[in-house]
């Protein structure tokens, strides 16, 4: 059977869409809380996550999205509320028994162990043979294109490759979800970027439900197939990376995904009518010569690379704007004309959620 | 004042300048303690083992000779061997066990001034007199002590009088049994085995724990298979300590305990009394001997393998 891989993914689209409609959720929070004496870490938080989705939980440090992958692996009891694995309701189930595997942030390689016993100790515990437990284990590593590393300690290996030993010795247990703590927080640039599309093609290729925690918006953006925005124990806004960038809901939502543009409420209802904060992209702002949206002050300019940031006071609200390389970059100093196309500005819930 | 300032700051330049230097300065007196003091001694009483006594003079015959090592083998002094060592055992193997589950505790749950009293607890009696703590021992243990009045008053006298009618371990009262040596040396070494494995277990981190649990493993198999392998070298390294403590020590067996002798108090009495310094040295030898070949064991079984 040769499918093309195109059209493999489509089918998996169209998988993963009938399971978002009609099937049980992989996982599903339900009014979850955790306290830790007077920290909400997690409060009243629902969600779902279909079968075979690739979801990130994004957040600041703080945020409690990393509680929310412990109590979805147990490691974390509620303090109220149910979690649910595949309609079970998992809320007592002791981490062993949970069809989850995770990911562990520092891998948290047993080092005593060599690569291929690390890789088989879920096989081992399980009472499986050594000689079937070590071929599966075998098959684990080469999945991870780590086939020749069997018999070294994890103290000999870099971190990329502790890594994706970390990966293997989650994935030989065929969990149903596999949840993965900021996998590639501590890879450097190169290998992180080089690792999300690893991920990527393997969630695809093994179509099992992938949950990751992270702070990076770009990572969540690139790699999930749904995002659910954390700050301070709530759930800002769940949806499509397309659809957390273009239109968030709240002011932390824009600010923290792509660090957008928030207007405040008054600024607003003078432009569009309505007395609610809104969101505005720098890279849709535009300088123009007459008839601006708004006046601004230029207060820094930044040079990035690809294009130039400049920095504006506007009546005392601080505001970017991404130019393309080839527009002139304005004098400090300077007053400009900003506008913007209809619809690029994005008006957004209250302040508070 | 400033004088000064220049010379000190010249001496650190040139510190700066040469760190060999400095390195030598810091290392030589340290290094010259062990080898000289230390391992000087200790080669001359590897060799003190292999000269003998002449039986008719009482004189040492600087010889090269085994007959010294040969009468270790002797029936009375191969006895002081076995009890020493079969003590020395006992008693790890106990403080192993008692010592774990503190550390444990001490390693994984104790925090802020729980942390400090369980260092202030387990380093207090250490603090103490070594024969204040063996001499209220015996007080304790003695016929006319608490232990007794506390069984008498419980009316179970008869569970304290069945066991000391056991033979070898049992005796006139536990004060003057092995029982109660073994018991003093488990108390006065324990220390010495809860801080090595507490600071082996401090430094497993708690994600090692979840992960076993999250790969499957219940408690008792991430405790065999996680947390007792990764124990394990400070185990050993507490177990160097309580075992060769044991094998030396001659005061404890002196003072509680039966009049039968351990290594520590046959070297105690050749050396002195005796005055046969070969055959104190070859008794000497035998707690090293017993030591590196424990170490070559443990290391065979792969129990530095987590260091």
């Amino acid at each position: 059977m040769d499918a093309r891989p195109d059209q493999v993914a489509s089918n998996n689209r169209i998988l993963r869409q009938s399971a978002l409609e009609s099937m049980t959720p992989a996982v599903s929070l339900r009014s979850v809380s955790r306290h830790f004496g007077q920290v909400r870490a997690v409060d009243a938080v629902n969600l779902d996550i279909a079968e075979g989705e690739f979801f990130a939980l994004l957040g600041p440090s703080g945020s409690g999205k990393t509680t929310c992958l412990r109590l979805i692996a147990g490691f974390e009891q509620p303090t109220s509320g149910a979690v649910v694995i595949f309609g079970e309701d998992a809320t007592r189930v002791p981490p062993y028994r949970r069809p989850v595997n995770t990911v562990f942030q520092d891998y948290a390689l047993f080092p005593h162990l060599n690569i291929l016993d690390n890789v088989a100790y879920g096989l081992m515990v399980r009472g499986e043979k050594k000689a079937a437990r070590h071929q599966a284990a075998e098959e684990a590593l080469s999945l991870v294109a780590l086939g020749g590393f069997a018999g070294r300690k994890p103290s000999e290996l870099s971190g990329g490759q502790r890594q994706r030993v970390a990966l293997a010795r989650a994935l030989v247990l065929k969990p149903k979800v596999l949840l993965l703590d900021e996998p590639l927080g501590a890879l450097d640039l190169k290998l992180r970027e080089q690792m999300q599309s690893e991920l990527k093609a393997l969630q695809r290729r093994l179509g099992i439900t992938f949950i990751f925690v992270t702070h990076d918006q770009g990572e969540a953006l690139s790699m999930a197939d749904r995002v659910a925005v954390f700050d301070r124990g709530h759930i800002q806004q769940i949806g499509a990376p397309q659809d957390v960038y273009d239109r968030p809901e709240t002011p932390f939502v824009a600010d923290f995904v792509g660090s957008s543009n928030v207007l405040p409420s008054n600024m607003v209802e003078q432009l569009a009518g309505q007395s609610v904060p809104a969101s505005l992209r720098p890279e849709q702002i535009r300088l123009t010569d007459t008839d601006g949206k708004l006046i601004g002050n230029v207060i820094g300019s930044a040079f990035l690379g690809a294009a130039n940031r400049i920095e504006l006071d506007v009546g005392g609200v601080r505001l970017s704007v991404l130019l393309p390389k080839t527009a002139a970059v304005p004098d400090l100093g300077s007053l400009v004309n900003l506008t913007w196309d209809d619809g690029a500005l994005h008006v957004m819930r209250g302040e508070h959620v | 004042m400033s004088e000064t300032a220049t010379v000190s700051s010249r001496i650190s330049d040139s510190f700066w300048r040469r760190p060999t230097i400095l390195l030598l300065l810091l290392v030589t007196p340290p290094l010259l303690w062990l080898g000289i003091v230390y391992l000087g001694s200790l080669f001359a009483l590897l060799a003190q083992s292999f000269f003998s006594i002449d039986e008719f003079t009482g004189l040492v015959r600087y010889e090269f000779t085994l007959k010294t090592y040969a009468e270790l083998f002797r029936a009375s002094n191969f006895d002081i061997l076995v009890r020493t060592i079969v003590m020395a055992s006992a008693v790890t193997i106990a403080s192993a066990i008692i010592a774990f589950p503190i550390a444990y505790y001490a390693a994984r749950y104790a925090k802020g001034r729980w942390k400090a009293v369980f260092y202030l607890g387990i380093m207090l009696p250490l603090w103490s007199s070594y024969l204040v703590k063996v001499y209220s021992w015996k007080l304790i243990l003695a016929k006319e002590g608490i232990l007794n009045w506390l069984f008498e008053t419980l009316h179970l006298s008869w569970i304290l009088q069945a066991y000391l009618a056991i033979p070898v371990v049992g005796g006139n009262s536990l004060s003057v049994s092995w029982t109660g040596t073994f018991l003093v040396f488990v108390y006065v070494w324990l220390p010495f085995m809860i801080l090595p494995v507490q600071a082996a277990l401090e430094r497993v981190p708690p994600s090692m724990l979840e992960a076993s649990g999250d790969l499957g493993a219940s408690s008792s198999q991430t405790l065999r298979h996680v947390i007792l392998p990764l124990a394990l070298p400070g185990i050993i390294a507490g177990s160097i300590f309580t075992f060769s403590l044991t094998m030396g020590d001659y005061i404890i067996p002196q003072i509680v305990g039966t009049s039968a002798r351990m290594i520590g108090q046959a070297v105690y009495q050749f050396q002195g009394t005796a005055g046969n310094i070969p055959l104190a040295a070859a008794f000497a030898v035998v707690p090293i001997f017993v030591m590196g070949i424990y170490l070559t064991l443990a290391k065979r079984a792969g129990a530095f393998d987590a260091l």
